[in-house]
């Protein structure tokens, strides 16, 4: 299946480097380590070239995304706001940091540069919904609404079977 | 030719010359740090740069190519206030523990912090924090001391080809590292330490072995015998200030022996016993129609890289074991008979000029009767340090004789240390072997000299043999696809990872200066010239040790002890 991503590619050509990565990361949501290890024998580049390259633009991924992603805006209005604290709440809340999933995947961490939602700053946003105007108080109610929901899910799963 | 003037000196210089260059050319020194000679320049550290009239910024020399009329000033107060608040910039972020660094004293960021007088600490701000990688036992790479200036990554990717490591992340996250960080020893890297030699700090360096060494030595149960390589005795004396390609053979023997070693023998001993082996593999290769061409198997670094990335060539690797490799199992098997010591006790020590011998002593395949063949490695740096850490001083020593009898060679063993010299002492002993007349003419020249891949036709009685030297790693996959193409039927070839061959192996003095590879390649062959035997089968200690113990080349015995296998590393790291 792999393969088949690569195949309208010329081999061998390393300026198609960063479209083959984002085409992987549409099929996987992230970079697996065997497929970048690929993609490096098909365009005959050094895998340390291509992870190189992986890291340097925030676009790619190298771990796989959480169920739920929580972005925390970063903005200059948010910044006002103390949206810092709210980062760290959630990281002590999460116990991970910016940036990491949690090990139960059910969360990944991020923050962003702005959100464009500055009237109502600090902004959080989970999935497709927006938090404005967050406490750090609301958090734990926060994250419980999606801890419930996947228990409910998984129960759903279960059931059916 | 083009007129300009730098600090109001009249310059002639050629169209397309870089500022940098054509300063130098008056004696105009610019400092630099991202700047490789005949690379492209990146223009990454700015170290470089001055001020040119009628430009408002500030120009970085190392990429900027000269024009008619040009007004240039290399030391303004404007551009040395720039460069200084580079190296400011650069030391702040830098762990700063000089006293305890190995590359104290021969740093290029305490020469510029010391040229541009930094007296006080202008910039306070967030160090790097990256873990030590300690994954291999050749190499260690401390990312906090690096200033990022790429000579390594480029080093590996563009000469070596290698592409082992490389920049990853960005800002202030910048680390130069192997993929997923996941550290050398897993790394496609064939730890050549080349990058070791370009890298200003001390963010590249080998894994020290003194400490090993030194308890061994005063261990009274252990028997500990060093061997020197050939290409260590002509590139030591450049950390005494000798002139370059100074012989020190005889000063080294004697400092060993104050060192506490028992014996102290010559690799060019096995060098010439690898010959032996080497030139009737080759014979029985071709007359009984076996896989060809042979490659030489003495650089570990290369063998690595093929084992890594071409493991379905591995038969076409001779099967001989490097020549230190052999000294330490002759020692050990031998040697030790002769002398009544019980193998166990016997500790070897190589003197190498090389990176991957401290990686390839501990390869598992490299022992007689579940003993290793050399127990320790030691580069040319680290034995210098032993020296002056064991107050030897090296200019008035007397000089000294090895012991024997593995410490006879010939002239053909010290070509080993240069690109083209095992191919050339092969040749010498396969010549005999072949017509049974003695070689006239003993020089090979069109395998000799710094060019990146040399080939000739040799006539040995009636065969032809077409041979090949492959000088550097970089240059491998050109080979390695002419010989898949299979044009040309090659019988042998020689491959050194490191460019100019061991003489310029990741574990020697570390310089910074391609001219001086020249000249220690020159002093290998003029030693050489002066022995008054040059060819390996007239080494009388050789002809004895098949005499008494070995009987003859690829012998039974000779197979159990001076022969080995290799590994697919494809598999071990995918
Ligand atoms: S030791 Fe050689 S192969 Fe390894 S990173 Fe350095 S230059 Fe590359
Ligand atoms: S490790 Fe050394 S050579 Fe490589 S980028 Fe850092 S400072 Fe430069
Ligand atoms: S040496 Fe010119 S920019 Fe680094």
């Amino acid at each position: 299946m792999v393969e088949q991503l690569f195949q309208k590619y010329e081999p061998s050509n390393r300026s198609n480097l960063i479209a083959i990565l984002q085409d992987i990361q549409n099929v996987f949501g992230y970079l697996p380590e065997n497929v970048i290890q690929q993609v490096a024998d098909y365009l005959k580049l050094p895998l340390s070239s291509v992870y190189g390259v992986a890291t340097f633009y925030n676009q790619f991924r190298l771990k796989p995304l959480g169920k739920n992603v929580i972005r925390v805006c970063r903005g200059t209005a948010c910044h006002v706001k103390e949206s810092e604290n709210i980062l760290s709440a959630l990281e002590l809340e999460l116990k991970i940091k910016a940036g990491e999933t949690t090990r139960d995947k059910l969360f990944t961490l991020e923050t962003v540069a702005c959100i464009g939602a500055c009237s109502i700053a600090p902004v959080v946003n989970i999935n497709d919904e927006y938090y404005g105007r967050v406490t750090i108080r609301e958090i734990p109610k926060i994250l419980k609404k999606f801890r419930l929901e996947n228990k409910a899910q998984i129960k759903q799963n279960t059931g059916e079977e | 030719m083009i007129e300009l003037t730098i600090n109001n000196i009249k310059v002639q210089a050629e169209e397309n010359m870089t500022i940098l260059d054509a300063a130098k050319s008056v004696g105009i020194h610019i400092p630099t740090l991202c700047h490789m000679k005949d690379l492209f320049p990146t223009g990454a550290c700015r170290i470089c740069v001055v001020e040119v009239d009628g430009m408002k910024g500030l120009i970085p020399s190392c990429s900027y190519p000269v024009a008619e009329g040009m007004e240039i000033k290399t030391n303004s107060t404007r551009v040395k206030n720039a460069r200084k608040t580079i190296v400011e910039l650069l030391v702040e972020n830098h762990p700063q523990d000089c006293l305890i660094c190995v590359r104290n004293g021969n740093c290029e960021l305490q020469n510029l912090a010391k040229k541009y007088s930094l007296r006080e600490h202008r910039y306070i701000g967030e160090k790097k924090n990256h873990a030590i990688d300690i994954s291999s036992s050749s190499m260690e790479r401390d990312p906090a001391k690096c200033i990022l200036c790429g000579r390594c990554v480029r080093t590996c990717n563009e000469i070596q080809k290698v592409g082992a490591i490389d920049f990853t992340n960005r800002g202030f996250r910048t680390n130069v590292t192997t993929p997923y960080n996941k550290g050398l020893n897993v790394s496609d890297c064939i730890l050549c330490g080349q990058c070791i030699l370009v890298c200003p700090t001390a963010a590249l360096r080998e894994r020290s072995s003194t400490k090993e060494v030194m308890n061994a030595i005063s261990n009274k149960n252990k028997f500990v015998v060093a061997q020197i390589a050939p290409a260590v005795r002509a590139t030591i004396g450049e950390e005494y200030n000798l002139p370059l390609g100074s012989n020190v053979t005889g000063q080294l023997v004697t400092g060993l022996r104050r060192l506490g070693f028992k014996r102290v023998f010559d690799t060019n001993f096995s060098a010439d016993l690898t010959i032996m082996e080497e030139a009737s593999e080759l014979a029985d290769r071709i007359i009984n129609k076996k896989v060809l061409p042979m490659f030489t198997s003495c650089c570990p670094g290369w063998v690595k890289y093929l084992e890594h990335n071409h493991p379905e060539m591995i038969d076409n690797l001779s099967t001989c074991k490097s020549p230190h490799e052999m000294e330490g199992a002759v020692l050990k098997s031998y040697y030790a008979k002769k002398m009544g010591i019980d193998p166990k006790d016997m500790y070897v020590v190589s003197i190498m000029p090389c990176t991957v011998k401290k990686f390839e002593s501990a390869r598992p395949e490299l022992n007689y009767n579940k003993i290793q063949d050399v127990d320790a490695v030691l580069t040319t740096r680290e034995l210098v340090r032993l020296f002056n850490m064991m107050g030897i001083d090296f200019d008035d020593l007397p000089e000294d004789e090895f012991d024997n009898p593995l410490g006879e060679s010939s002239g053909a063993a010290v070509i080993f240390g240069t690109s083209g010299g095992v191919m050339e002492a092969a040749l010498r002993t396969a010549y005999f072997n072949i017509t049974g007349k003695e070689l006239e003419k003993l020089e090979f020249y069109d395998i000799r000299g710094l060019e990146g891949i040399k080939k000739s036709i040799i006539h040995i009685g009636e065969m032809e043999l077409n041979v090949a030297v492959v000088n550097g790693i970089g240059n491998v996959e050109q080979m390695i696809s002419e010989i898949k193409e299979g044009k040309i039927k090659y019988h042998f070839i020689e491959v050194m990872a490191c460019p100019g061959g061991c003489i310029n192996g990741g574990g020697q003095p570390i310089h910074q200066k391609p001219e001086k590879v020249k000249k220690r390649i020159q002093a290998l062959y003029e030693i050489d010239q002066k022995m008054s035997n040059r060819k390996s089968y007239n080494n009388v200690s050789i002809q004895n040790i098949y005499k008494e113990f070995l009987i003859e080349p690829n012998s039974h015995i000779a197979h159990n002890i001076l022969h080995t296998s290799y590994t697919d590393r494809r598999k071990l790291i995918k």
